[in-house]
């Protein structure tokens, strides 16, 4: 198995663990991923909401590169960077007649035909949870978490759409699979308030406090995540969450890759625990995951 | 005198809260009482066995069946007594489950309430007597009243079954308000070309006779045997002589506003009202024809050459019979006059639904055109206005008229198709379109053809420099609007017709506070009226489009069809009886009859040697409801079943 | 009342110029406000999103573009993915953002959105990926807050979460070329 790697600029700043996590676990389990030589920002939110041509462009270069170097789909960890992928895929594959007008700005003939995959599909739909369940080194029993997926890996349906739009399952899947318990709770797919998190503090705080609330009102212990932004609303923003609305959360944020790194037997000292804010090993400690 | 009582558990329903063996037990020491049993469910067939066989074995000769109300298992107990032998009217229910176990729950108390009401039942049942039903016959023709869409499809109904219906419509020509229509929702097809072969339908049906240009005047009788007055009003053109070539109303020099095109048009005095009228005979206008005003013209009996013309013709009056009547009298279209924010009525270029609906047909005045009437350039920006007179208690009527948000649509689609510049803007407070593939169409006429909707009423019209200045609200928005319009299309409501309750009084049958005709039961008769025999059909009953009228044309179709395949009508014999010896002539039943079931008579009195006014009462109408017994003075007049004797034994009982 | 809304303004090009550039169509709308009832910024707006249609489809441009709302839109896909008349309201809300961008207009106010894209795809434009101490640097500097998570950033730093130096190893001039053709392109905003 091997893709074309696009990490975003988030996993190479903000989200380092993830990155270190997710190149663990492609390793570990036979995954080969390349990263794309010369990567650029996808332009993320603030290209949408200023020129379209640009959110366009941006991605679409991008694949093109990929396409270039000849290494699959491209596979990306970033649920944000994921959806301006797969919105430029949309794009260059149904509006014919603009599809044109952007083929001018890369230089290059594009028909959106270099598939978009985030790498939550390829651990769950390429490569399968039967398989996965085989390489299990050590189920992590007693840990309990909400699977948060955020906004933008269900929505829209027909562009990004891997899974049910209301109550996506594959995170709570993944997370059974290598034993650990996925609460119950409503909140998968509500808004952290992402794009927000420097232009709109304030806002975050409430929607991510809003979050962080229900999950430990349903008994989890912690949440995981697949997105970037996510995390760092929820835990970078944590305190802030606390002092704000005086609450003592105390919720580690993991990324998916993390706890699967961990019950493939990957040592923990190389998936970066020590770049979050809210403490992840105590809890790991407690439940005997780590020594 | 043998009397048996069966007291029912109804499974727990009673049993729960009252003593069953303890009512038994007390009711066998009643006065008469021979044998007293209980059983789970005496409803079921064992329980109908017990009390048959009882009837053999005992010899018992009155029943009384202590369980629920009657109205529910009365007619299974008198079936019962039947085929055990012995009268079914000899049986009395003592309802101890609603009256008693339902709704107590001190088990002592309740038990003591069902021994009384045993107590009672079995002290009526011992004065009961023997009835016997009685049988009317029915004469099985159908009269129809009203030649609209919904006359028109019950007469064609109860034609298929091949019995004589005989439709009488007011107007010259049957058709309706349908007629005026220039397409129908949510398909758009064309009014006439769906109603027209209907209507020649009707007019080469042998079963079918029509009288057009006439008016019921007087019903007398009952189901079965209806009689019924109808006037022929003078047509003053030989409906059997004329073939309808027109040269008549060519001719013609006096030219009056049109009804049928709203007065947007013209027509002569001698006129059939639109090209596909049925029969296609022309009427004189009496009023504006220059010999009937003037004794001058006389210019179209000059032209017939058939001689058609009769200006002599009277109005006839004919009498005939019917087995069942069905009511299809339609309804009239609210007028806006006392709108006075909206112009009073005055404003020629605020119109009705219908003038739009007589403007987008082809060959109506402004053929096809959708214009302004004060000047008649073409509208470009029209503005409706919904609920006009309907939902609105203080000038019209509180309910909704149900078709005017879906005939809105309708126009604001036909504005867009007759001009691809026009503008609709429609002023709404709920769009309201449950029917099938309704929603769809008002959602079309929105996003296919451009129509604005504003939710909001409109507060005022205003003329102001040749426009008409609309203001509004959009709710939705917050925001106040304004348009200057060309064209206002008011979306009038629908009211009953102006002599709707002399229609009712004179068929006895009921109508609500907005004089619309009322149903014998909102859900489970909706067509059927308190009257028997009388059926209900189209918006006479309450507004209805043209899927539900037609609907209900045929649901009273075949109401009057059940009539009209019997010969004799079973008849309960529960009804009220004068005693010409009490009775002294004083009316008080007669005027207090709901169902006008009492006429007054002369007999001859023997012993005061002279004649003298008497009560009689019509046993097919009576309903046996006994309002006449409760206002008799003199005791004269009696409901059997429940007479004075009955009632007076079970008040000394208690 | 807010608005006066003459029949000039109901026919004012807005929904027309909305449905070509977006593909949207704003009529469709029947004002349920389930996008309204989902959308987890309605607690700040001043309009909520299903008036915002309303007011589209009654023509209000100017009233649309310069409001808050447009700039609290998370796009976050709730509305669109619930939408029952399947009208892309978070596309409508990007199309009204890009073309009040193209228009000049700012929202009455609070104009930190727009600072912050400003700042972001100048960092992008610049280094072809995100240099996150020039952006939070820039985007403080210039919306006056200079001490905004002062808090949290130097942890961040110890942590290396945020590097010293921008990535290397990027064809800038290629990217900014893009942003240059981008800019002239525009695509959805053909209508004046």
């Amino acid at each position: 198995m091997k893709y074309a790697y696009y990490p975003g600029c988030s996993l190479h700043s903000t989200a380092k663990e993830y990155d270190l996590s997710t190149k663990e676990v492609a390793s570990a389990l036979g995954i080969e991923l390349v990263e794309i030589p010369g990567w650029a920002c996808c332009g993320a939110t603030p290209a949408h909401l200023t020129v379209q041509s640009l959110s366009i462009a941006l991605p679409v270069k991008n694949l093109l590169q990929a396409k270039n170097m000849d290494a699959g789909d491209v596979v990306t960890c970033c649920a944000a960077c994921f959806s301006r992928l797969k919105i430029a895929n949309h794009f260059m594959e149904t509006e014919t007649e603009k599809r044109k007008e952007v083929e001018g700005i890369v230089g290059e003939r594009y028909e959106g035909e270099v598939k978009a995959r985030h790498f939550l599909e390829v651990l769950t739909k390429d490569l399968g949870l039967d398989k996965l369940k085989t390489k299990v080194a050590k189920e992590l029993k007693g840990l309990k978490v909400a699977c948060y997926y955020g906004c933008l890996l269900t929505r829209p349906k027909g562009v990004t759409g891997i899974d049910d739009l209301e109550d996506p399952r594959l995170l709570d899947d993944l997370m059974g699979t290598i034993g650990v318990e996925a609460v119950k709770w409503p909140y998968k797919t509500e808004c952290c308030g992402a794009s927000f998190s420097l232009s709109k503090t304030e806002i975050v705080l409430k929607l991510s406090g809003d979050i962080l609330e229900m999950a430990s009102d349903e008994g989890a212990e912690a949440i995981v995540v697949a997105c970037p932004l996510c995390q760092s609303n929820l835990d970078l923003r944590q305190g802030m969450i606390n002092k704000k609305l005086k609450k003592s959360f105390d919720i580690p944020i993991f990324y998916f890759t993390q706890l699967v790194a961990l019950s493939l037997g990957i040592a923990p000292g190389k998936l970066g625990f020590d770049k979050h804010m809210v403490n992840p090993v105590k809890l790991l400690k407690k439940k005997g995951i780590i020594a | 005198m043998k009397i048996g009582v069966f007291v029912c558990h109804c499974g727990t329903n009673i049993s729960h809260t009252v003593d069953v063996e303890e009512v038994a037990k007390a009711a066998a020491k009643l006065p008469n009482v021979h044998f007293a049993t209980t059983y789970k469910y005496m409803c079921s067939s064992p329980g109908q066995a017990l009390i048959a066989d009882s009837i053999k074995e005992k010899g018992l000769d009155r029943i009384v069946v202590s369980a629920c109300s009657p109205s529910l298992h009365e007619k299974t107990f008198r079936k019962c007594l039947e085929e055990a032998g012995i009268n079914p009217y000899l049986v009395e229910m003592a309802n101890i489950r609603e009256h008693c176990s339902w709704v107590h729950s001190d088990r002592a108390q309740a038990t003591k309430k069902a021994i009384e009401l045993v107590k009672l039942s079995v002290a009526k049942v011992s004065r009961s007597k023997p009835l016997s039903k009685s049988f009317i016959p029915i004469e099985k023709r159908v009269l129809v009243i009203g030649g609209g869409i919904s006359g028109i499809q019950a007469a064609l109904d109860v034609s298929f079954a091949k019995f004589p219906v005989v439709m009488v419509e007011k107007e010259p020509s049957i058709g309706g308000k349908m007629a005026k229509f220039d397409k129908t929702f949510p398909t758009l097809d064309c009014a006439a070309c769906i109603l027209t072969p209907k209507m020649v339908g009707v007019a080469q049906n042998k079963y079918v006779t029509m009288h057009t240009f006439s008016e019921v005047v007087e019903v007398s009788g009952h189901v079965g045997d209806f009689t019924v007055k109808i006037k022929k009003k003078a047509r003053s053109v030989d409906l059997k002589k004329c073939t309808g070539c027109g040269a008549c109303y060519a001719k013609c020099p006096v030219k009056v506003t049109s009804e049928f095109d709203e007065g947007l048009g013209k027509r002569k005095a001698i006129y059939v009202p639109f090209p596909q009228a049925v029969p296609n005979v022309p009427v004189i206008d009496r009023n504006a024809c220059l010999w009937f005003t003037k004794k001058t013209c006389g210019l179209c009996k000059k032209v017939c050459a058939i001689g058609a013309i009769d200006y002599d013709q009277e109005d006839e009056i004919i009498e005939e019979k019917f087995g069942a009547i069905i009511v299809a009298t339609g309804f009239k279209q609210f007028d806006h006059s006392v709108y006075g924010e909206y112009g009073y009525g005055k404003f020629k270029d605020v119109v009705t639904g219908m003038h739009f609906e007589r403007m987008a047909n082809s060959s109506g005045p402004t053929g096809g055109k959708i214009v302004r009437p004060s000047d008649g350039k073409e509208a470009l920006d029209v503005v409706f206005i919904q609920c006009v007179g309907s939902r609105d208690e203080q000038k019209g009527v509180p309910y909704c008229s149900r078709v005017c948000c879906m005939y809105t649509a309708k126009h604001a689609t036909l504005l867009r198709e007759h001009n691809k510049n026009a503008q609709a803007y429609v002023f709404y407070i709920d769009v309201r379109a449950a029917g099938k593939n309704y929603e769809e169409f008002v959602k079309k006429a929105q996003d296919e053809y451009g129509a604005v909707y504003l939710r909001g009423r409109v507060s005022r019209v205003f003329e102001k420099g040749g426009k008409l200045i609309v203001r509004g609200a959009d709710t939705l928005s917050g925001s106040q609007i304004e348009i200057k319009a060309d064209l206002v299309v008011l979306a009038n409501g629908l009211i009953a017709q102006d002599d709707a309750t002399t229609i009712a009084q004179m068929l006895h049958i009921q109508y609500d506070k907005n004089r619309l005709f009322t149903e014998a039961h909102p859900k489970l008769a909706p067509v059927e009226t308190i009257t028997s025999g009388i059926f209900l059909t189209g918006a006479c009953q309450s507004p209805k489009d043209i899927p539900d009228t037609v609907a209900t044309a045929s649901a009273a179709s075949v109401k009057a069809l059940g009539l009209m395949v019997h010969d004799k009508l079973e008849k309960d014999p529960l009804v009220a009886r004068t005693n010409n010896d009490l009775c002294s002539g004083c009316k008080a039943c007669y005027l207090a009859c709901p169902y006008s079931a009492i006429e007054m008579v002369e007999i001859e009195d023997r012993k005061l040697k002279r004649k003298r006014m008497v009560s009689r009462v019509i046993e097919g109408v009576c309903a046996g409801c006994g309002n006449c017994t409760a206002v008799c003075r003199m005791g004269a007049i009696d409901v059997e079943g429940f007479t004075n004797r009955q009632i007076m034994r079970q008040i000394e009982a208690l | 009342m807010k608005w006066f809304v003459s029949q000039d303004v109901i026919k004012a090009p807005i929904q027309d110029i909305l449905e070509r550039g977006s593909g949207q169509k704003v009529r469709r709308c029947y004002q349920c406000g389930k996008c309204s009832a989902g959308c987890p910024m309605s607690f700040k707006m001043e309009h909520l999103p299903n008036q915002i249609i309303r007011m589209i489809q009654l023509g209000m441009e100017k009233e649309v573009l310069s409001s808050q709302t447009i700039w609290l839109c998370a796009s976050c896909l709730a509305c669109t993915a619930r939408c029952p008349r399947e009208i892309d309201i978070a596309e409508i809300m990007d199309f009204l953002r890009r073309r009040a961008y193209l228009k000049r207009v700012k929202p009455k106010l609070d104009a930190k959105v727009l600072l912050f894209n400003k700042v972001f795809l100048w960092n992008v434009e610049w280094f072809g990926r995100l240099y996150e101490i020039a952006l939070i640097g820039m985007f403080n500097m210039f919306s006056l807050e200079f001490f905004k998570d002062f808090s949290i950033a130097p942890k961040m730093f110890l942590m290396r979460k945020i590097g010293l130096f921008p990535a290397l190893k990027i064809n800038r001039k290629e990217i900014r070329e893009i942003f240059k053709r981008s800019h002239k392109v525009g695509l959805d905003q053909k209508d004046k």
